[in-house]
């Protein structure tokens, strides 16, 4: 097994798409270093990001936030500016493993190790971020939800890797929450999470919501029925419920040692319904 | 209820534990932290099969690897020894399945079962040689569930497993290994006495005992076939005993140094990758290490029974408990030998009952051989039990403390299984409970609360230490017990209080089996109280020979010296006029009064002390979601002594938390081909530390008369309370009562969706 830690983007671009055989990108290594010891993946060659400048800042422009694919979890963390304006996202982040995984644990990381369960997806989803990716033709975007296809699976192509994340501008009266179901406190994986992200008027009317759901299907799911329950309402109880209803019908989910899929979709409504109410609660305020 | 009639220096106190620095720094050396010259690295090839035969096995691929020097089977090991049974522990032995489940002869008996090894002169190469390894197996259809093994048409795991105990002696084999059955009174007129009886079914999942340190060893075979042996073990001596029969060799030529134990619950009472390594070193002629992957420690380490119980208590409207039944079936993995004995024992032990009946059924399935994991076989059916006390109690709405006292087993109350207990603290910790403010605390919305109780035996056994005065007024003491619990701090502490010398001017070490005698592995709650006694009587042996050497010095008769507070004094007027003689300077005159000064005892130690717990749990559950958080924990146990809290405390702190885990979430999850699904801590869910609140103990001391500081075994009875007592408060938060472990997120919201859910009272 061959690493290599390059300076620059385009040096990363070119090793990636001249490597003979699945040659993989590293960030905080917390996947794939676990995936090689033991044995799953078995990669010729490991180009490591850590040290492309661009993949470690985060920025502020007027266009929103810009998040370096490999910043990790206890950097964003710390970051006011992002705190503020994207709470769902930070807390969504901050789940992820324990102190020791959140000094490596990256976004890019979480997307593209492609688990439906990944805690950062949906609420990226819901925030309505999109990535830049870097590759042999250039740069392209693409919206968080078009990376993963399936357990393991993307869009990226070879040579192609991840180097920011987008966050829009925060709106007035804006908000996003996420929640995660495990049977523990920590150190687990989300048998279901739910990320919503909302605007209100200036009487509390909802104008705008993203809801997504991971761990309930192949991939994070955008659940439009469940934007549409909310939108127009005040979140009241028959709204919520509208929600919990379209959530769990968004679902299709397997059974397996995690959860079962009846507990699952049931569960997933409930998340939804309670990360809204926790979005309206921040919405107001801000 | 503290005992207050003596004073003692170091006894009941919290010293620093001697191993406390070497643990904290990282310098303690645990199994796999051993490195000889020359050393090879074993790897074992699993059987991916819950159940094969082994046609054939390939190794010639494996062998010819540049780098591999070693390739065995089965076949390879001297012959399994006869079937004989023997005690072990907590767990009886037989050594022709030791050897079997150590590695598979003809057939693969569960998925992990080890079918080969390899010794190689890196992992890399010796994980590459597992590979090139071919096994031609025939798949045959294989049996996980204990009901389902028991059924007459169920895949037979051994063609040669006559069911023992039922006659006429059965023609038949069976999955089915024992039966066994132990009665008191008429049963049937029992319950005809009742106004109230409940009967339900419960079942309980194997859990595993979860060391954080997984199997790891070094052995090391000489030309002239001795074995030196390094590794962490609940006991040096079983590991010497248990490769000496499987490797056939005379107990004299090994030599087993026990490393620090990173955890063991009982699951390290036995061995599995020790015989291995020694064979491979035999062949090899260097060293061989091996160490287990923890999906290893889950796939093919035993964890304890699952278990399908049913519990019928029938009692009268004032709460007295007339008649109890209980029907037990506990699965063994692939060899006989669960510990469904002390199932049957423990089940109504805790109560005084005139009409006992309970079966109990030794099950073998395609799992991994199960293991002994704190007071094994208790936990699984004292959780029915505890639980069906618990709704009788709410039927005849009487406080379910109150009942358990009305029924309470007592000094001089004959158990149903033979022995008539002495002194026991029963009654008090529920007692100790009843008065707790936790029992009273109001409870918000969504929350319960619930009691359970639990007994466990504790044992004796042989144990051996020495004590030696060191020329500096310091003392030595060997003693052969892993130090899993504080043991080497309790053991220092008496030996301290006897000498009378200070608790730092000892030093206490576990010897390897040629530097101490014999002594019974740490095990059954023993070593405070068993090797404690060791340890005083060597201590005393020692301080007889200190008044003689004070005796020569002041040249008088030795019984005209008496020792107190460290010191030789004339016992009495007449016996001369003399200054008090410290230890240290009879130790640093010694050369000159007879030489070294020295205590020794081998003892088989009888009378250990029964101990019984009383637990109180609040939980909190989302009725949405079925989470269940326990929020309030408090553990009240008869401890007889503590001798040193702290460590006590831990123990009953370190037995609710496996408890709640087998409460709420451990399971192992088999796939429909019987391979497990779950074999890491990530889906095999032990409590992490946040998922816990701070766990109460209050230590309740009724002394044990058979201990000269009155020590009953503390480290098993705390497992056992938990299940019922998580089961019993989510009944009360929830109205609905589970029956099934672990009561688990999606089990509870199901309930709930059939039918539970109430309003919180
Ligand atoms: C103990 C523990 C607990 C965990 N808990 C959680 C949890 O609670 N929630 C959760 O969601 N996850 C959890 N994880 C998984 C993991 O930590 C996260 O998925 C993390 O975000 C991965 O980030 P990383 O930077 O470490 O990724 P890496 O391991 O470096 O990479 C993961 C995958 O993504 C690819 N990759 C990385 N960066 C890029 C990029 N910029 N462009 C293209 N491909 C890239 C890699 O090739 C690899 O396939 C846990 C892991 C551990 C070990």
């Amino acid at each position: 097994m061959d690493y290599k830690a390059p300076n620059s983007i385009d040096e990363a671009v070119k090793l990636l798409a001249e490597a003979k055989g699945a040659a993989r990108v590293l960030a905080g290594g917390t996947d794939l270093l676990v995936q090689i010891r033991a044995g799953l993946a078995k990669p010729p060659l490991v180009v490591d990001v850590k040290n492309i400048p661009e993949l470690r800042k985060i920025s502020t422009d007027s266009d929103g936030i810009h998040i370096g694919a490999a910043v990790s979890g206890a950097e964003l963390g710390e970051h006011d500016e992002v705190k503020a304006a994207w709470p769902g996202v930070v807390e969504a982040t901050e789940l992820i493993g324990s102190t020791q995984i959140q000094g490596r644990a990256s976004l890019g990381g979480n997307l593209c190790n492609a688990s439906p369960a990944a805690d950062t997806v949906p609420a990226l989803v819901a925030a309505g971020a999109i990535c830049i990716i870097a590759g042999p033709d250039g740069q392209r975007e693409a919206a968080v939800e078009h990376v993963a296809t399936g357990p393991g699976q993307t869009t990226l192509k070879n040579g192609e890797f991840v180097t920011e994340f987008r966050l829009p501008k925060k709106l007035p009266r804006s908000a996003d929450a996420y929640l995660r179901f495990i049977p523990r406190t920590e150190m687990d994986i989300a048998v279901v999470g739910a990320g919503v992200y909302l605007t209100l008027d200036e009487k509390g009317v909802c104008q705008q919501a993203r809801v997504a759901l991971g761990a309930v299907a192949p991939t994070v799911l955008l659940v439009g029925d469940g934007s549409k329950a909310i939108v127009g309402s005040s979140l009241d109880d028959a709204a919520l419920d509208r929600l919990k209803a379209a959530a769990s019908a968004a679902c299709n989910p397997i059974d397996d040692k995690r959860g079962t899929v009846e507990f699952r979709v049931s569960v997933a409504g409930v998340l939804a319904k309670r990360a809204a109410l926790i979005a309206k609660q921040r919405a107001e305020v801000n | 209820m503290k005992n207050e009639t003596q004073e003692f220096k170091w006894v009941g106190k919290r010293p620093i534990r001697p191993d406390g620095v070497d643990k904290v720094t990282g310098r303690a050396k645990f199994g796999a932290d051993m490195h000889l010259p020359g050393m090879l690295i074993g790897r074992v090839l699993r059987s991916p099969h819950a159940h094969a035969r082994i046609r054939s096995i390939d190794t010639t691929k494996a062998a010819s690897l540049p780098g591999v020097k070693a390739v065995v089977t089965g076949s390879d090991f001297p012959p399994p020894p006869p079937p004989v049974w023997q005690a072990a522990g907590e767990v009886p032995v037989n050594f022709r399945d030791l050897a079997r489940n150590v590695m598979a002869r003809d057939k693969a008996l569960y998925d992990g079962h080890a079918v080969a090894a390899v010794a190689a002169t890196s992992a890399a190469i010796a994980e590459e040689a597992i590979d090139l390894i071919e096994v031609d197996y025939e798949v045959l259809p294989h049996v996980i569930d204990v009901k389902a093994a028991m059924k007459p048409d169920a895949p037979l795991l051994h063609d040669d497993l006559f069911t023992d105990g039922v006659s006429p002696k059965p023609d038949k084999p069976s999955n089915i290994a024992k039966r066994m059955e132990f009665a008191v009174g008429d049963i049937e007129a029992g319950f005809s006495k009742a106004d109230v009886v409940i009967e339900r079914e419960f079942t309980t999942k194997p859990v595993h005992q979860g060391y954080i340190e997984p199997h790891a060893c070094v052995v090391d075979s000489s030309e002239d076939g001795r074995l030196f042996i390094h590794c962490s073990s609940q006991g040096q001596f079983m590991v010497r005993q248990f490769c000496a029969r499987v490797l056939d060799v005379e107990i004299s030529k090994v030599t087993v140094v026990p490393a620090e134990i990173g955890g063991g619950f009982g699951g390290k009472t036995t061995v599995y990758l020790e015989p291995t390594a020694g064979l491979l070193s035999r062949i090899t002629g260097r060293p061989v290490k091996m160490v287990m992957s923890r999906t290893e420690v889950f796939r093919a380490s035993g964890p304890t029974s699952g278990g399908a119980t049913k519990i019928k208590i029938g009692a009268t409207k004032d709460g007295t408990i007339t008649a109890a039944q209980a029907t037990l079936a506990y699965q063994a993995g692939a060899f006989p030998g669960s510990p469904i004995g002390p199932g049957c024992m423990c089940a109504f032990a805790p109560y005084n009952i005139q009409n006992v009946n309970v079966v109990g059924h030794d099950v073998v399935v395609n799992r991994p051989k199960v293991a002994a994991y704190r007071a094994p076989g208790a936990p699984i059916s004292e959780f029915g039990v505890e639980c069906v006390i618990d709704e009788i109690a709410e039927k005849l709405s009487i406080d379910p403390i109150a009942l358990r006292e009305k029924n309470a087993a007592r000094q001089g109350t004959k158990a149903y299984y033979g022995p008539t207990f002495g002194p026991i603290g029963f009654v008090e910790t529920l007692e100790a409970a009843k008065q707790h403010p936790h029992y009273s605390a109001p409870l918000g919305e969504n929350q319960g609360r619930g009691v359970a109780s639990g007994f466990w035996f504790n044992i004796g056994g042989d144990s051996s230490a020495s004590v030696h005065i060191n020329e500096d007024g310091t003392a030595t003491v060997i003693e052969g017990n892993p130090d899993i619990g504080g043991s080497r701090a309790s053991l220092a502490q008496m030996a301290a209080e006897v000498l009378g010398i200070d608790y730092d001017k000892i030093r206490i070490t576990v010897a390897d089996t040629s530097s101490v005698g014999y002594n019974f592995l740490t095990g059954g709650s023993r070593v405070t109280f068993a090797s404690g006694k060791a340890v005083i009587e060597a201590a005393n042996g020692a301080i007889s020979e200190l008044c003689a050497r004070a005796a020569k010095l002041w040249e008088i008769d030795a019984d005209a010296v008496e020792w107190v507070d460290g010191e030789a004094r004339p016992a009495g007027d007449n016996a001369g006029d003399f200054e008090p003689m410290p230890l240290s300077t009879i130790a640093g005159a010694s050369g000159k009064t007879g030489g070294p000064i020295s205590g020794h005892a081998s003892l088989n130690v009888k009378g250990a002390g029964p101990g019984f717990g009383t637990h109180i749990c609040d939980v909190e559950v989302d009725q949405e979601t079925g989470r269940v958080s326990v929020i309030r924990y408090t553990a009240v146990q008869d401890v007889g002594r503590a001798i040193h809290p702290g460590y006590v405390e831990g123990q009953l702190q370190g037995g609710v938390a496996q408890g709640v885990g087998w409460a709420l979430n451990e399971e192992y999850i088999y796939d429909k081909d019987g391979r497990l699904d779950n074999p890491g801590f990530l889906d095999y869910r032990v409590p992490v530390a946040s998922d816990l609140p701070m766990i109460d103990t209050v230590l309740v001391e009724v002394p044990n008369p058979n201990h000269p500081y009155g020590v009953r075994g503390v480290g098993e009875v705390p497992i056992i309370p938990p299940m019922a007592a998580v089961a019993n408060a989510i009944s009360d938060a929830l109205g609905v009562r589970l029956k099934d472990l672990p009561m688990s997120p999606p089990k509870v919201l199901a309930s709930l969706s059939n039918g539970g859910s109430r309003t919180p009272s």
